[in-house]
């Protein structure tokens, strides 16, 4: 486990950026209890300061997880934000979109978002920007990338996709095997 | 034909006996002629007569039926059964009291008319009269007749069970032919079943219901060779679990494992509110209710039409499931907020995750789990539940404290038999041996040992130990605990403060354990619908040179063997003998006797 080093954490950065945008700074500074990154193995965790220091006496080979965990580096060098990481982008989202409840299951079997199923979604999503997907009762479910923007989607075909899917909730029943090692 | 056709038939009788029977007659017949006026409900009664007949024959002929009906209606409620035939009997007491002494004067008449065409006539009688009463009131008659006969098959029940009472020496075990030729043959459940009833019921009153010349553990071995063959336990399991019951709690412990417990949830309260959540379920189709008044967070799954798994509030993390049992051990800790606790075997997380919510994600949870392939499990729980204080590491428990210690908590659910989880995998009832009550324990103490040091004594708002098991064995539980108690003088045993729960045993099979452990609590599957469990709290007091011990899993390991070898072996250095010594001692101690005696020990030839 290491603090992770200027070149990924600007890699790191600019992904969440386009989810949260410039509340990557609440990420960042948070006076009352200052949290940071950390990256073990190829996984990055954001956690709690106090935590982090506390699982520095955890032999490397044997700290399986800590905090919680955004995503992790590719063999590239890129990185790739897991749906772990939704509780915080969720909490920061600049662009939502809410799906309806018919919608849901669909979305969280792993597939794009419908014209057909959104109930309502952000006014100024441009194209190709990264949003969080909800549940019309607020719950996240998940987050991906706008297909069209808000004006254009709203000429489209019921069946045409407005948003492709990046993570789902669902992932957590259909990839337990591959997410978390 | 009426009652004409009867005087007529009657043989002409002796002179005395026309004069005695005469009268009776006369006094009968004017009873009757009052009874039929009286009411109608009465005179079916009088086919109570025959009845105590048809019913001894019954007995006779379906004695071993009637065993095994009781056995098969192991649920009525005797007593219940009894109170209502008692109103019954008081009831028809009275007004029976006429119909009786009828029936008796019937009987009477009969035999001494020793016709055997009078027998039926006493039908036709009775017929005659209800059709002198049809015409009035035929639908109310019928149906008094149809009670009667509902009484009376009520009675006949009664006098069976009473039949059964005084005759209590049942010949219940089978001889050796008879078990000769049952091991030949694929077992008869049913039989199996009836025979384990009837031992029970032996058993509990042995004095009284034993056959003689039998031994109590003749029956015993027999009952559990009946356990083996029903339920399909190994015979070293099923005594071992016998045992710590009575034999009646024993076999309903046995078929309380046959049920599986209801399927139970767990509101993460860092999400959602259980009452939110139960409204979200129930529109989607769940039939739910609390799991009772100790948990606030528990929810009861009756049924589902949607695969509760899989719901879009269990993929946001909303609820767990999760056994209840499992949430005893985490109440018993009770995590304050900023805290630093150690779940030592965490996987597959229901329990950090509770301790996480209960602490609102503040302070520090270390989970830990020694196999690497549950972690995953444990990590995705984690991570779906949203808590964010936790760091998984995969340990052999027993390094703690080395890797880390000063925990103000410490869970540990150790690894065990799970013997109290036999409904959920049955493959226990024939995989476990003898040499894992040996081995399990074994492991279980280390854990034990390595939990208690590695709690800050000084903790302003812990020092708590939780220790539990999903075992009822009591080598895996009392014993543990009191190893740990004799082995770290440094901790208490305190109350839980489970609401639920019966005291862990202080003694057990000769075994004495110290008074305290009775603030255990031990769960059963039959008292609580929860899987078989086990619960006990420490304090720890002060701290001890093992809470600086710098020892790993396998140095513990050596010391727990060197340990163990040692045990029993009598060391000469609890004494040792000098000859010399003791003979002057003797000497003094001989002097002292002849003096008391009144004899001079210096006197010359000592007569002894």
């Amino acid at each position: 486990m290491r603090p992770l080093t200027e070149e990924e954490t600007k890699v790191v950065f600019e992904k969440l950026a386009n989810y949260i945008g410039r509340n990557i700074s609440f990420l960042v500074n948070n006076k009352e209890d200052p949290h940071v990154f950390r990256l073990q193995k190829d996984r990055v965790y954001y956690v709690s300061e106090n935590v982090a220091k506390f699982a520095g006496s955890v032999a490397r080979q044997n700290l399986m997880s800590l905090g919680t965990c955004l995503g992790k580096f590719t063999k590239t060098g890129k990185f790739r934000l897991h749906i772990t990481a939704l509780e915080y982008i969720s909490q920061y989202a600049k662009y939502k979109l809410w799906v309806k409840p018919n919608g849901e299951m669909p979305f969280l079997y792993g597939n794009n978002v419908l014209k057909a199923h959104i109930g309502k979604m952000s006014e100024d999503i441009p194209e190709h920007a990264g949003l969080v997907i909800y549940s019309m009762a607020d719950v996240p479910l998940g987050f991906g990338v706008s297909a069209r923007s808000t004006t254009e989607a709203r000429n489209l075909q019921p069946t045409a996709i407005v948003a492709y899917r990046q993570g789902d909730i669902g992932e957590y029943l259909r990839d337990e095997d591959t997410l978390f090692t | 034909m009426g009652r004409k056709a009867k005087d007529k038939q009657s043989a002409p009788p002796s002179y005395e006996e026309f004069h005695g029977i005469q009268k009776e007659r006369n006094s009968k017949r004017s009873r009757r002629a009052k009874a039929i006026e009286n009411s109608a409900s009465k005179k079916p009664k009088k086919e109570t007569s025959p009845s105590p007949k048809k019913k001894s024959t019954k007995v006779t002929r379906d004695n071993l039926d009637i065993e095994e009906d009781d056995q098969d209606l192991p649920h009525v409620d005797l007593e219940e059964l009894n109170a209502a035939k008692k109103s019954l009997f008081e009831d028809s007491a009275e007004e029976d009291d006429d119909d009786f002494q009828d029936a008796l004067d019937a009987d009477e008449f009969v035999d001494s008319d020793e016709d055997e065409r009078e027998k039926p006539m006493f039908s036709d009688d009775e017929d005659d009269d209800l059709e002198e009463l049809n015409a009035t009131n035929m639908e109310a008659l019928s149906r008094k007749l149809d009670e009667e006969q509902e009484l009376e098959a009520l009675e006949a029940e009664e006098e069976l069970v009473q039949t059964n009472v005084p005759e209590p020496r049942a010949i219940v075990l089978p001889t050796p032919e008879e078990k000769e030729l049952e091991a030949s043959q694929p077992p008869d459940l049913t039989v199996v079943r009836t025979r384990m009833i009837e031992i029970v019921k032996v058993l509990e009153k042995f004095k009284i219901l034993a056959q003689e010349g039998k031994s109590r553990s003749q029956y015993v071995d027999q009952l559990l060779e009946d356990i083996c063959t029903y339920f399909g336990y190994t015979p070293f399991l099923a005594e071992k679990l016998f045992n710590l019951f009575s034999p009646s709690e024993a076999i309903e412990f046995f078929e309380a494992n046959e049920i599986a417990r209801p399927v139970t949830v767990r509101t993460n309260t860092l999400k959602a509110r259980r009452r939110d959540l139960a409204q979200k379920l129930v529109n989607k189709g769940v039939n739910l209710q609390p799991i009772g008044k100790w948990t606030k967070v528990g929810l009861q799954i009756f049924d589902s039409q949607v695969p509760i798994g899989a719901t879009p509030e269990y993929l946001a993390g909303h609820y767990i499931l999760q056994a209840a049992s499992s949430f005893l051990p985490v109440m018993a800790l009770d995590p304050q907020e900023n805290e630093r606790i150690l779940d030592m075997a965490a996987a597959p997380g229901g329990k950090t995750t509770f301790i996480s919510a209960m602490m609102k994600n503040t302070g520090c949870v270390f989970a830990n789990d020694s196999n690497k392939a549950r972690t995953k499990s444990l990590i995705a729980n984690i991570h779906r539940l949203g808590c964010r204080n936790t760091v998984v590491s995969n340990y052999d428990a027993r390094e703690f404290p080395k890797v880390i210690g000063g925990f103000d908590r410490v869970l540990l659910d150790a690894p065990c038999s799970g013997t109290g989880v036999i409904a959920k995998d049955s493959n226990v009832k024939v995989a476990r041996t003898e040499k894992d009550f040996i081995q399990i324990p074994y492991l279980q103490r280390q854990l034990l040992l390595s939990a208690i040091d590695s709690v800050n004594a000084n903790s302003r708002s812990g020092g708590i130990i939780v220790y539990s098991t999903c075992s009822v064995a009591v080598e895996e539980n009392e014993a543990v605990v009191n190893y740990a108690l004799k082995k770290r003088p440094n901790v208490r045993l305190v109350d839980t403060g489970l609401t639920i729960g019966k005291p862990g045993f202080t003694s057990y099979r000769g075994m004495k354990y110290h008074p305290s452990v009775n603030l255990t609590r031990r769960y059963y599957p039959h008292t609580y619908n929860v899987d078989g469990f086990f619960v006990a709290k420490f304090k720890k007091i002060h701290s001890s040179i093992h809470d600086e011990s710098k020892a790993g899993a396998k140095e513990k390991e050596a010391a727990a063997r060197s340990e163990g070898a040692e045990k029993g072996i009598i060391k000469d250095d609890f004494a040792h003998f000098d000859s010399d010594e003791d003979k002057e001692l003797i000497e003094t101690s001989f002097k002292r006797n002849l003096k008391r005696r009144g004899i001079n020990p210096n006197a010359k030839n000592i007569q002894l």
